[in-house]
């Protein structure tokens, strides 16, 4: 790892591209990598662009980068896709709407599978997300799956959450549903030079006017955009500004960055013991070993469970009788 | 603790606007097991090579049906070398004469595939060369 953690601190992208695949593949010593990296992080902003496939959060995406650039920030770009959960494969064709920002050293893109995770994001993006700002980037932009109305993960990894729709994205009660609606930031109305753009942004406000809101609490604007024309980018940018001054001095940023970490550590913590349970402690073993007499009728899920947490000296209780109880019978 | 995946770029290098065979050969790669990044159609070397670098792939894989592979596929090979990506496998296919496989083979490009050629082929050959391989620098500590 030292020659590869040196040559990330020198600045080496190629360092840097294989650091993020030893993460992805969360191979041994990744947490290491994370951990000397770690110091310094709390500059950068994050910023997401999630919403249904074929929306234009790519082409939507490169634009903003390109204005980003403009302003002398540098910016890292992961983009994330399905994997099958079949064969575990992917196609990741995000760099496709991405393609004038290949050869601009100030860029950097990186597509994900999400490798089983169902929230938007791929399972390591986060950590991700850490190393590209470790390296300098002064913006990162997670872009997520194309998302339905329950995918939620962008909110917690992002600083500002934007939420592409497109006119054909539906009508007043689409926008009335719990989910992609409430974790907007910022709306974008993209292809807005179609039919029924105004339609929606109607709906929208609307919606968006029925909740109630505290005082001085963020109210989210809708930006209309023609991203391949780059049509409203400037506007999109603003309103990305307003929120992040906004988030700033509401103390809203501190906020996040806290629950951000908080959601780290019992992230890992969950992790370890994970490891500890189904590997180191034959939890794994006890399973299969197990399933035989679950079917036979002879333990439930619930018993199993209880053994294998006993295994590692946590005595639950909850449905076998605990230690004490079987001491004194 | 999870596997390496194997990660693919299949793009197109130079003009011509055929990707049939590159989305073949790109959903293949997927249903067995791959990460394909897909860059699509008119693809320069710089963006290619740049392409790979970032995504950390293990594999390039090219398509090109416009004659033009003896000068793109040494190109492309020229700026891999030149940015020390000596653990990825450059390979691909399209209308490709014997003797220019040859040609290409000896300057270090892997084996090219051409028409009629099976994907299950095409996996098996890109699995191998990984398998060969082993691990990449740095991956594992």
């Amino acid at each position: 790892m030292a020659g590869l953690l040196e040559r990330f601190v020198r600045g080496d992208r190629r360092a840097l591209a294989r650091a993020l695949t030893w993460i992805e593949d969360q191979q041994p010593g990744f947490e290491q990598l994370l951990h000397a990296t770690h110091a310094g992080l709390g500059r950068a902003f994050r910023v997401g662009v999630t919403g249904p496939p074929g929306a234009g959060k790519s082409t939507l995406t490169e634009k903003f980068v390109l204005l980003c650039r403009r302003r002398d920030q540098k910016v890292a770009v992961l983009a994330v896709d399905p994997s099958s959960p079949f064969t575990g494969g992917a196609l990741l064709g995000d760099r496709i709407r991405m393609q004038d920002l290949t050869l601009d050293d100030g860029v950097f893109i990186r597509s994900m599978a999400s490798r089983g995770r169902l929230g938007g994001l791929a399972t390591t993006s986060l950590e991700a997300a850490d190393l590209l700002e470790a390296f300098g980037f002064d913006v990162v932009v997670h872009e997520t799956v194309g998302v339905g109305q329950t995918e939620r993960d962008i909110v917690s990894a992002a600083d500002t959450t934007v939420v592409v729709l497109v006119p054909e994205s539906g009508d007043a009660v689409q926008t009335m549903k719990a989910g992609l609606m409430e974790i907007a930031d910022v709306f974008v109305v993209n292809k807005a030079d179609r039919p029924g753009a105004e339609n929606l942004e109607r709906a929208l406000t609307a919606t968006l006017g029925l909740k109630p809101r505290a005082d001085r609490e963020w109210n989210p604007p809708i930006v209309r955009t023609v991203a391949v024309e780059g049509e409203g980018i400037e506007e999109l940018a603003a309103a990305i500004d307003a929120h992040r001054t906004h988030c700033h001095k509401s103390g809203v940023l501190i906020a996040k960055q806290r629950a951000r970490s908080a959601e780290r550590v019992r992230d890992l913590v969950a992790r370890r013991v994970d490891a500890h349970v189904w590997q180191e402690s034959g939890g794994e073993k006890m399973l299969e070993r197990a399933l035989d007499r679950i079917r036979d009728g002879d333990a439930t899920p619930y018993s199993v469970a209880d053994e294998i947490v006993a295994a590692i000296g946590f005595d639950s209780g909850l449905v076998l009788p605990g230690k004490e109880q079987r001491e004194g019978a | 603790m999870t596997e390496q995946k194997i990660r693919v770029l299949v793009g197109k290098p130079g003009l011509d606007g055929h990707d049939r065979g590159a989305k073949v050969v790109a959903a293949a790669l997927r249903d067995a097991g791959m990460e394909v990044v897909y860059t699509g159609l008119h693809q320069t070397p710089e963006g290619i090579v740049e392409t790979a670098l970032q995504e950390d792939v293990d594999v390039i894989a090219l398509s090109i049906l416009s004659g033009a592979h003896m000068t793109l596929l040494p190109r492309v090979l020229e700026l891999m070398q030149e940015a020390e990506m000596n653990d990825v496998l450059l390979t691909g296919g399209g209308i490709i004469s014997k003797d220019d496989m040859q040609a290409l083979a000896e300057m270090g490009v892997g084996q090219l595939f051409g028409p009629g050629t099976a994907t299950g082929e095409i996996v098996e050959y890109i699995e191998n060369w990984v398998n060969d391989r082993g691990a990449k620098v740095g991956t594992t500590s």
